[in-house]
Parts: structure tokens; sequence; C-alpha cells
């Protein structure tokens, strides 16, 4: 009994510290964005709310809830008040499997760095994560605007395109660690991180993921040059603002999925091992960031073309490719 | 105890969700709730220790031909009188489905007869299933035992790919013709 208590309390407080951690890191990471951004352009970004404008994701989010809540009189309202957030949910609890750090142990307890370690655990990331397209499609159908329609039809042409390729890029992985358990597959990096045997696995990832989290240059389903602002034209106030939050939720997730699988997860010498996970994710988060801030949006069959003719067959010729070695070997 | 109560309101929302998929008159809306459906019966899973089908539950069903259904109701955009004309058309649709249903009804209570209240137990219990792991002994079944049926599966797949191929090239030969 007291065990369970224990383990129910522990499992409490890692929880709350791991969703006010990604809270905070998806408000800053707005402001990361617009600064890293304006810095490559030659501009400051925001400069005047706090010191370099470190205050302004708080005075941002004040704002949104303050702002007026408006549902257009066409929209279907239960989609619309309902489609936000089951864009976000998804984003938040896909992060539950990410192992951050090693066992430590605290007056006798030993706690594992991980909310829970699944045996399916990157099955449940990616199961979780494909409810989140739900989330773009109705909200784009609920507001009963052509515009958030096709920035909506979009979306999910792109996300069950894109979502095939990013699968099949970490199968390559799976097969030598494997383990689907994410902190089985942390530990077999211990000699050799795996984006060193699988170096065409992690760039087909790498693009996968950019699609799948709709960032440019894969940001169509947004497209403002045609489509206005896409799926979430006739969103206000804190329901647009929970779609930003789901976008860049997902992008936290994209990105510690890449380090546990192709980085070594937490590990690495001197520094703690949650100072190595953080480092190797703000890393992936600033190539984001930079991706933005370099290329030109895709028209839309090119990306259609690239997703099927070229992504999806590299993916499964990675896979034959590690088959092939792991019998040879 | 409680993973049985668990299972008991699982199993009512299911069940709710499912009637309503019936009852909508919107089909967005039945849409949203077959995916409901969906994903309650993956959470069923779960809780019969059964986490592998459980992923591939939400992954194929939920995230992957359901976002095709929204894609193609919102595509055909169906107007009222349109709804309203196919309604006739489909006079064979309710006797048919009376007899499939009671088909169904009693192969699922048959199998329930033979397995459930017999209390046989299969050679696979959880604990032995836990120690193996979930993944890679339904990764093996279908390698070994059910090779055959996973096989034709693939093909029943394949023909389906064709088929649809088919019918699309067709129409593409059609337009390109005016």
């Amino acid at each position: 009994m007291l065990n369970a208590i224990i383990y129910a309390l522990l499992s409490a407080i890692k929880i709350s510290i791991v969703v006010g951690i990604l809270l905070g890191t998806i408000a800053y990471l707005i402001w990361v964005e617009r600064k890293v951004m304006a810095h490559m352009q030659v501009r400051l970004g925001p400069m005047r709310v706090g010191w370099h404008g470190l205050l302004q994701p708080i005075a941002d989010g004040i704002k949104l809830i303050f702002k007026e809540d408006i549902i257009p009189s066409q929209a279907s309202k239960v989609v619309f008040v309902l489609a936000p957030v089951i864009a976000t949910v998804p984003a938040l609890i896909s992060i539950a499997v990410i192992p951050f750090g090693n066992t430590i142990s605290i007056a006798g307890i030993s706690i594992d760095m991980v909310i829970t370690d699944v045996n399916i655990g990157i099955l449940y990331i990616l199961a979780v994560t494909s409810v989140g397209v739900y989330g773009i499609i109705l909200g784009g159908w609920s507001s009963n605007n052509k515009y958030s329609l096709l920035g909506a039809l979009r979306s999910s042409a792109q996300m069950i395109s894109y979502e095939l390729s990013l699968g099949l890029s970490l199968i390559g992985v799976i097969m030598i660690s494997e383990s689907l358990s994410l902190v089985d597959i942390v530990n077999s990096q211990a000699k050799c991180w795996f984006v060193i045997l699988q170096p065409l696995g992690f760039l087909i990832y790498a693009i996968s993921a950019i699609a799948e989290t709709n960032r440019c240059p894969f940001d169509l389903p947004e497209a403002e040059t045609e489509l206005v602002a896409g799926f979430h034209t006739e969103y206000s106030s804190m329901k647009f603002a929970l779609f930003f939050m789901a976008e860049y939720a997902n992008i936290i997730t994209v990105s510690a999925v890449a380090v546990t699988f192709f980085f070594g997860g937490w590990r690495g010498p001197f520094l703690p091992p949650v100072v190595w996970f953080l480092i190797k994710m703000a890393l992936c988060i600033f190539f984001f960031v930079w991706l933005r801030s370099t290329y030109p949006r895709f028209r839309y069959d090119q990306l259609m073309k690239f997703g099927w003719k070229i992504l999806l067959p590299a993916a499964l010729a990675n896979i034959l490719i590690t088959g092939l070695v792991m019998v040879m070997l | 105890m409680l993973e049985g109560l668990l299972f008991i309101i699982m199993g009512l929302i299911t069940i709710v969700c499912a009637l309503c998929v019936v009852f909508q008159k919107n089909p967005i809306y039945s849409a949203i709730f077959l995916i409901q459906t969906m994903v309650s019966l993956a959470v069923l899973y779960v809780l019969l220790h059964a986490q592998f089908i459980a992923a591939i539950q939400v992954m194929v069903y939920a995230g992957a031909i359901m976002v095709l259904f929204v894609f193609v109701i919102m595509l055909l955009d169906l107007s009222k009188t349109d709804v309203e004309a196919g309604r006739d058309n489909l006079l064979f649709q309710k006797p048919s489905a009376v007899i499939l249903g009671f088909i169904l009804v009693v192969m699922i209570g048959i199998v329930t007869l033979k397995t459930v209240f017999q209390g046989t137990k299969g050679e696979y219990t959880p604990e032995s299933i836990s120690q193996i792991g979930n993944t890679q002994l339904v990764g093996k079944m279908l390698f070994t035992k059910y090779v055959f049926p996973f096989e034709i599966a693939s093909i029943l797949l394949f023909a389906a790919i064709i088929g649809a191929i088919v019918l699309a090239k067709k129409q593409i030969i059609e337009d390109k013709k005016v």
C-alpha cells in the first residue's frame, strides 16, 4: 500500500514538473523564434517589454486572454470549440514516454527520469500524434470558411503522406536496438549514436518531422500568401493561442524523439544527463527556426510528389539496407 | 477491481458513441463519433493488456483511415436534397443490415459461450505475455502460426489497391479525352 502511494505521488510530481517545463518552454519558444529570426534578418525583434523583450510571452499571453472570442455565426459551434483542444492535448501528452535522464535515487527510492516507460514507447507517440491532425481538419471544416477548409484539406493530405515516411524512418533504429521502448533505445546508444549508423533514416526523419509539424518549408496548411491564415483563419483569442501551443508542443516532441532516436538521448560526458538532453533538444529546435528563416515554401504538387515518390521509397530502401547489413554481419 | 470498473465505463462509452454514429444526421458528426469509438476501443485493448493492438488501433483506424473518411465527406459536401434523394434508393439496406447484424450477434454469442463461460484458459495469459513482450509475441505469431492468413490479407489489400488505381485511372483517361 505504501509503495503504491509513493508511486502515485512520484508520478504526479513528475507529470507536473514535465508539463510545467513544457508549457514554459512553449511560451518562450515563441520569443526565441522571433528573436532568432529577427537577428538572422538583421533586425532586433521584440525589445520593449523587459530586457531584450524577455517578458514578451507574458504580455502576449495576457493580451490573448483578454481578446474578444469570436465564433462565426455559420460555424458548427461544438466542433469549433473542440478543435483547438483536440489539437493541443495529444501534442502535450505525447511527451510522457520520453526519457530525459538516467535513473537517480533520492532517500533510497530510485526514480526513473521518465514519466512512464511503456514497452510500445514509440508506437504510443506515433498513435497519439496521429490523432492531433483532427484538430486541424475539424477546425478548418467547422469555421465554414473556404480558406480554412482548403488549409485543412491540404494539411490532412500532407500529414497522412508524411506520417508514413516518419514511421518507416524510425524502423531502422528499432531493428538495431530490438525494442520499441525509448529507454532501451537510449541504452543501446551507449557506444555509438544511431545518427552514424542510420544517416539516411535520420535525413528522412528530419524532413518528414518538419512536414508533420507544418513548419516552413512545408507550412502549406497556413500559407498566408494564398490562404489568409489557413485552417485557423476564423480563430481568435485563446483558441488561436491553443493552436499555436499545439504547433510548438509538436516541435518539442519531434525534437525530443530525434534526440532519443538519433543523438543518444540523455547520454553525454561531464554534464548531468538532463542538461545534455536539454542542450541537444535546444539545438534541434534552433534548426527548425533556422530553416524557417532560410527556405521558401514548397508548391503543393511538389510536396506531394516529394513525399510519395522520393521519401517513401527512400525510407523503404533504408529498412531493406539495414536488414541486409544486419543479416550479413 | 479498478480495472473492471474502468472496463465497464469505457465499454459503455464505446457503445454510446457507436449508437451516436448511427443516429447522427450530419455525416461529419457521425465520423467524429466513429473516431471516438475507435479510441475507446483502444482503451479497452489497453485494459485487456494488449498494448500493441491498442497503439495500432489508434494509429491505423483513428489516425489514418478515419482521416480519409473525414477528408472524403468534406470533399463530397452533400447538400440536403442529395441526402434525401439517396435515402430512397437504398431500400434493400435495412433488411440486409438486420440479417447480417443477426448473424454477427449469433457468431459473437457462440464464441463467447465457447470461451468465456467455460473458463478455458489459453496458452498466453497476461503474465506470460508481459514476460515475452506484447509486440514480440504478436510478431512471432504472425510470422509462424498465422503466416498463411497474414499473407492472404496482404493479397486482399493488394487487390484493393489495384482496384483503386483502375478506378482512378479510368477517370483520368476520360478527362484527357474531353
